[in-house]
């Protein structure tokens, strides 16, 4: 009987305790990880509902495919979660939630992420859709112990792209390493560079603009250094499409003296190579008219499926605070998209790794160097349109199967052929 | 305790039993009404609904989303286009030069898809074949071997493709033998040769174990008084292959064909995982073609996709079709 009344006690706590919980507004966050960021947003959610116990955040951890494959079709079809972790911002920006009638200070948002809502709303829109988590920059990473045994020096700042192959070509040759180089297999990555030659991809119509002489002059380069030998082959030949390959494990396993790829890659690099060799961050090398990175990121979206978007909104402005996005990126070691943490400056990144706040502080740097034409290409529908088509066909001429020229045609012709089926 | 299970079975089968003695006047009146025929049908419904849902349907849409124009997912979204997409597809002005075709990634992957189907099937019928006539003999640990040689085909294939990709890779375990032996190593899969070789050779190791098991099951069928006559006769081992086994054992070759063929077209998953497509496009196969366009691209064509998938299933109906007149004819003579 005693057993029974326990039982009863218990069934009954568990019901009182569930209709409890259902009177709490549930706010589900699809969520992707390059790091320890997961961890960081995860401690940080737990804040939030600890102070506002109305709301009761389920936070998805998916792989960022999903983000990739999955949501876009949950998105077409008018569902999706109620916030998320996109990189592919612009081009899904129809998708995006406007928060302006719903976050408690407008002008704060402005204030603070205005320079990149343009990459995250429909173009014309001043809608507040969200906020970038991070703000990426693509750049070099040398190891430094390598070039010490080599007795080659690190090229300085300014120095061009033939400058950096040459030394590194230098430094694999006297330590007998399978390759000088590597870039990851993205399009993305290369445009920084190519718009270092004088690339520019947009054309005056805003649509894309065929693929120029400046873009040609560092793809040709790139496609040269791979027959060379010089840049590690597997990362871009041995794959078909837009799939993306990135090197960091060849730089972390001291394959290769010299690697692009950019600041996200900061704490991967720090975790994993620890104190095996000493290696920095080097900014971007120069072409003919300047020495661009390309600026990126990943951004918190509101979707406007939601049921419940004053509550998406208030999650929001909790993460898009002054003090959570400084201790956000003080603990992921991300690059803050947040103007006035920026220009506040002081942020102390936690990390015991010594080499890690001057390759963040480099990065920083290397900021002010992008160019115009590769700032103006987060806030552009048509860049990975761009970015895909140049991956697929450099790959092709790296493997023999087009010549450049022909290349060169089919890109323009794949552009052409996204356009129209877009268009359609 | 048992009558204690008994109640319990009871208690747990009555929602079955009331929901049976309800529908038991209804099926004896729809009995009457339909004869024997209707009570198959009723019978066969649920699992016609389920194939419906899950095969019919999703061909249905497949073909409809195949005439339609446009990056949107839904359907609602898309413009009719008729037969534009298949029109992009087949736009080539040689076809053995992919260069020269709207769509050269498609004609590539034809090509490539081609190619495998070739060397791959033909591989992995005369490794099946050979393999099941070793496990038929009685050798010492034939039932280690035969669970040995099944037991890749238990592997997802997305860890074969990444066990293979380790072996191959440039820090791979076969450069580690290679380089023993006192040679350079090989980066096996940014070579042409060795990476197209490469997806055949793995394919048809995971695969192995299943068509040798049906070749198997052909060998233990066949009657061993006619080895034995033939043994009486002295008839020679190779005579007693082409004239005994391979006559009655073919009808389990065209299956092991059939599924070889439609598997090989298929090719997806272990060949992407290890080899990506590359080096260039020498692995791309329709498959991948296909999940490219539709899915993995920025700007997915899902109509294009369509289109690429339906002529694929096309060129499927027709290779089995083939098969399967060419073995009947096969089995109508062996009558005669």
């Amino acid at each position: 009987m005693k057993k029974t009344i326990w039982l009863s006690g218990i069934a009954l706590a568990a019901m009182a305790t569930s209709a409890f919980a259902q009177d709490a507004t549930e706010v589900r966050i699809m969520w992707y990880s390059d790091g320890n960021e997961g961890e960081v947003i995860a401690d940080l959610l737990n804040r939030f509902e600890e102070q506002n116990p109305d709301i009761d955040i389920i936070l998805d951890n998916v792989a960022y495919q999903v983000i990739q494959e999955q949501l876009p079709i949950q998105l077409a079809s008018g569902d999706g979660p109620d916030i998320a972790r996109v990189t592919n911002l612009k081009a899904q920006a129809e998708h995006w939630l406007d928060l302006r009638p719903y976050v408690a200070d407008p002008a704060y948002w402005e204030e603070n992420f205005g320079d990149r809502l343009d990459w995250m709303r429909e173009d014309g829109s001043d809608a507040i859709t969200g906020f970038m988590t991070q703000l990426t920059l693509t750049g070099g990473f040398a190891n430094k112990t390598l070039f010490e045994q080599a007795g080659v020096e690190i090229p300085a700042k300014g120095a061009t792209w033939d400058e950096w192959i040459e030394a590194s070509r230098q430094v694999m040759e006297s330590q007998g390493l399978p390759a000088a180089f590597a870039i990851d297999r993205s399009g993305h990555r290369v445009s920084g560079p190519a718009v270092s030659y004088g690339g520019n991809y947009i054309g005056e119509d805003g649509l894309p603009a065929p693929i120029d002489d400046g873009t040609m002059a560092f793809l040709t380069r790139l496609v040269e250094w791979t027959e060379q030998g010089l840049m590690l082959p597997e990362v871009w030949v041995s794959a078909a499409g837009t799939t993306y390959r990135a090197a960091a494990d060849d730089f972390i396993n001291a394959q290769i003296p010299f690697y692009y790829s950019g600041s996200w890659q900061v704490s991967n690099l720090s975790t994993k190579i620890g104190d095996a060799f000493d290696w920095v961050v080097v900014g971007s090398p120069c072409g003919d008219v300047g020495c661009s990175g390309l600026a990126g990121g990943a951004g918190l979206v509101a979707v406007k499926y939601t049921d419940h978007p004053e509550e998406v909104a208030r999650v929001l402005d909790f993460l898009a605070s002054e003090e959570i996005v400084r201790e956000f990126s003080e603990r992921t070691l991300f690059l803050p998209a947040h103007a006035g943490i920026v220009a506040e400056g002081g942020l102390e990144f936690q990390s015991d790794d010594p080499l890690v706040p001057p390759a963040m502080n480099a990065f920083v740097a290397a900021s002010a160097e992008t160019l115009p034409a590769a700032d103006a290409l987060p806030a552009w529908v048509w860049a990975n349109a761009y970015y895909g088509a140049i991956v697929t066909r450099v790959s092709q001429v790296m493997a023999g199967e087009l010549s450049l020229e022909q290349a060169r045609e089919m890109m323009d012709a794949d552009i052409a052929d996204q356009v129209e089926a877009a268009g359609q | 305790m048992a009558r204690f299970g008994e109640t319990v079975g009871r208690v747990a089968a009555l929602p079955l039993v009331l929901i049976a003695r309800a529908l038991d006047p209804l099926l004896r009146l729809w009995q009457r009404w339909t004869g024997t025929g209707g009570m198959i049908a009723f019978f066969l419904l649920p699992n016609m609904a389920i194939f419906g849902v899950f095969v019919i349907i999703p061909l249905v849409l497949n073909v409809v989303y195949s005439l339609t124009g446009g990056i949107d997912i839904l359907l609602k979204d898309r413009p009719f286009i008729g037969f534009d997409q298949y029109g992009r597809l087949l736009e080539c002005q040689d076809y053995l030069q992919p260069t020269t075709c709207r769509e050269d990634q498609f004609w590539t992957a034809v090509r490539n898809t081609a190619l495998f189907v070739f060397f791959q099937v033909s591989l992995m019928v005369c490794v099946s074949m050979i393999t099941a006539l070793i496990l038929n003999r009685k050798i010492a640990g034939r039932g280690f071997f035969r669970a040995v040689f099944f037991f890749p085909v238990l592997l997802s294939p997305v860890v074969v493709g990444l066990i293979w990709r380790w072996i191959l890779q440039r820090q791979g375990l076969m450069n580690l033998i290679v380089t023993n032996l006192g040679f350079d190593p090989v980066v096996w899969l940014n070579d042409r040769f060795y990476a197209f070789s490469a997806a055949v050779g793995v394919s048809t190791w995971a695969h192995m174990g299943f068509y040798t098991l049906i070749l198997l099951a052909g060998l233990q069928a066949i009657p061993r008084d006619l080895y034995e006559a033939a043994e009486m006769d002295a008839t020679p081992a190779s005579r007693v292959f082409w004239r005994i086994t391979l006559p009655l054992l073919g009808p389990n070759l065209a299956v092991v064909l059939v599924l070889a063929l439609i598997r090989g077209v298929q090719i997806f998953d272990e060949a992407y995982v290890l080899t990506g497509g590359g080096p260039g496009t020498s692995t791309l196969f329709i498959t991948q073609y296909i999940y490219e366009v539709g899915f993995a691209s920025f700007l997915r064509n899902p109509g294009l996709a369509a289109a690429a998938s339906i002529l694929m299933g096309l060129v499927l109906v027709v290779l089995t079709l083939v098969q399967l007149g060419l073995s009947k004819r096969a089995e109508k003579e062996r009558a005669r």
